[in-house]
């Protein structure tokens, strides 16, 4: 019995269709206001997985704050499966660039927090679920750790179970992999794509990195700075799992690099 | 083991030298006392005092006395220092207000308040746990306070993303992730009750009991140097006998959890 609804939980594959509908946002400093994001629109569907790519300030991040509830926009609308968003949602989980795992929690307390937040689950049930997460994420045998005695790449697998756990239909990710060293990002590159063919999530994901957002996303949006907005969005329809070593991989990733240099250029002139 | 048995041979090392002077040294020919025992009693007539009022019960009883009075007054200046400080923490009004209060009367050692203390309340054990509650209260709520403001940012954001509500943040993110700036706050707040409550202790007689600092008043009074010496030492004890069970554990646990120890 318990069995059964253990794994209804874990077998159920929830996702959502996302769209952002002339969205802008503003933001006010000393200096005056900068347009952080300027008649931004956007369709992504269900289990699709969305890289945004652009140079700093460029929004990017400020519309996944938005989608991810922690942000309102000035004007337009985030709506998922066409109700408007107004606040977070277990049905968004959003990956932070820093961690942010509580160092008060031991791993799978970590992974249990969002677990608690979920009712129609006993406390046993969610023990199950947590760990059933970190064997996805390989860190099964690290559940009774301190946050303070893992690697940068374990913390961030930690997370990325503890994003998972809740089985949100969103899953937001915010350059989780910009502070980790080249060796542990490529082996988390597989991981993720793994993770996504397994979760059937629909992922959005924020770099600054070219290279990463190909050879993760079946979409790459690229954004423009000043004001910001989407400037040109590219299919990725390489096989996967993808190598960021690919010949093909680098190809596209040159391509779009010279767009993204060809639009900063003009702009500077 | 070594590190111990270094410290322990420091101690030794003074009490020698504390002995020597006081002629208790006779087989190495020190038996000239350098000071009046009225001035410097020796070591073996503290520990004889020691001895006599601890088997007699007078010390243990002043001890259970003056605990009880430190162990009221600071439970009061907690349960009132760490949600005011949380308020504060949390409210600008409150912190320009309140906090602004306790950073005035922080700067006010304790003693001070002895005066306004004996004319409100008289000879009586109020007037000792209100001295006791002025001194821990600020200095619990500002600690408290700036604990609270230190948490990152981003744990109340996961926390809210993963669809914690604001109360709930409150008690299970922002509390725990302050802890270890409130339990530092709380050990000073336990400093500094000790403190108010020695010099309360010494210049307030009271009839509903005889503490530890009464004690060490009437040594004076009394001209008695081995009593003012040997309370010293039951004070000193007292004081790093309640560190070490009340804050060593709690501080060994987050040391752990956070990974911030020395080693």
């Amino acid at each position: 019995m318990i069995h059964d609804k253990l794994e209804q939980e874990i077998n159920a594959f929830p996702t959502a269709k996302l769209s952002v509908e002339h969205v802008c946002k503003d933001f006010r400093t000393r200096n005056g206001s900068v347009r952080a994001l300027d008649d931004v629109s956007l369709t992504i569907n269900e289990g699709e997985f969305v890289c945004f790519v652009g140079p700093s300030g460029c929004g990017k991040s400020t519309l996944l704050n938005i989608i991810a509830g922690l942000d309102k926009p000035d004007s337009g609308l985030a709506l998922i499966d066409g109700v408007p968003i107004t606040g977070p949602g277990r049905d968004r989980m959003v990956m932070f660039q820093e961690h942010a795992l509580f160092p008060w929690l031991d791993v799978i307390g970590n992974v249990m927090f969002g677990l608690k937040q979920k009712p129609n689950l006993t406390d046993k049930e969610r023990l199950e679920v947590a760990k059933y997460y970190l064997f996805l994420v390989k860190m099964d045998r690290f559940a009774h750790s301190n946050i303070h005695e893992l690697s940068g790449g374990m913390r961030q697998r930690v997370a990325l179970a503890r994003s998972l756990a809740p089985n949100p239909k969103i899953l937001l990710m915010d350059e989780p992999f910009s502070a980790l060293d080249a060796m542990t990002r490529e082996r988390l590159y597989g991981d993720i794509q793994d993770v996504w063919a397994k979760r059937k999530k629909t992922i959005i994901f924020v770099t600054h990195n070219v290279r990463e957002a190909v050879c993760l996303g079946s979409r790459v949006v690229l954004f423009s700075p000043h004001p910001g907005r989407i400037r040109e969005q590219f299919p990725v329809n390489l096989a996967r799992p993808r190598n960021i070593n690919n010949h093909d991989l680098a190809d596209l990733s040159m391509q779009i690099t010279s767009a993204l240099k060809g639009y900063t250029a003009a702009e500077s002139d | 083991m070594k590190r111990f048995l270094f410290s322990l041979m420091f101690f030794l090392l003074l009490i020698l030298i504390w002995a020597g002077c006081t002629g208790e040294l006779a087989f190495l020919g020190l038996s000239e006392s350098l000071w009046s025992p009225f001035v410097l009693p020796s070591p073996g007539v503290v520990a004889q005092y020691l001895w006599d009022n601890t088997l007699n019960g007078k010390i243990p009883m002043s001890m259970l006395i003056t605990l009880r009075r430190l162990l009221i007054g600071y439970a009061i200046g907690l349960v009132l220092g760490v949600p005011l400080g949380m308020l504060s923490a949390r409210f600008r009004s409150v912190s320009d207000t309140l906090g602004v209060l306790a950073l005035g009367l922080q700067a006010l050692p304790s003693v001070c308040w002895v005066p306004l203390a004996c004319i409100w309340f008289g000879q009586t054990e109020a007037a000792l746990l209100f001295v006791v509650i002025m001194g821990t209260l600020w200095s619990v709520l500002l600690s408290t306070q700036n604990g609270m403001r230190s948490v990152p940012p981003i744990y109340a954001r996961a926390a809210r993303t993963m669809g914690a509500g604001p109360l709930h943040t409150l008690v299970f993110v922002t509390l725990p992730a302050s802890a270890p700036f409130v339990v530092s706050g709380m050990k000073q707040g336990w400093a500094f009750a000790w403190r108010s409550l020695m010099a309360a202790e010494i210049y307030v007689s009271v009839v509903s009991g005889f503490g530890i600092g009464q004690y060490l008043h009437y040594g004076r009074e009394l001209q008695r140097m081995y009593q003012v010496i040997g309370i010293m030492f039951i004070i000193i004890l007292v004081g790093l006998l309640a560190d070490k069970i009340l804050f060593s554990p709690a501080e060994a646990w987050l040391h752990r959890r956070w990974g911030t120890d020395k080693e």
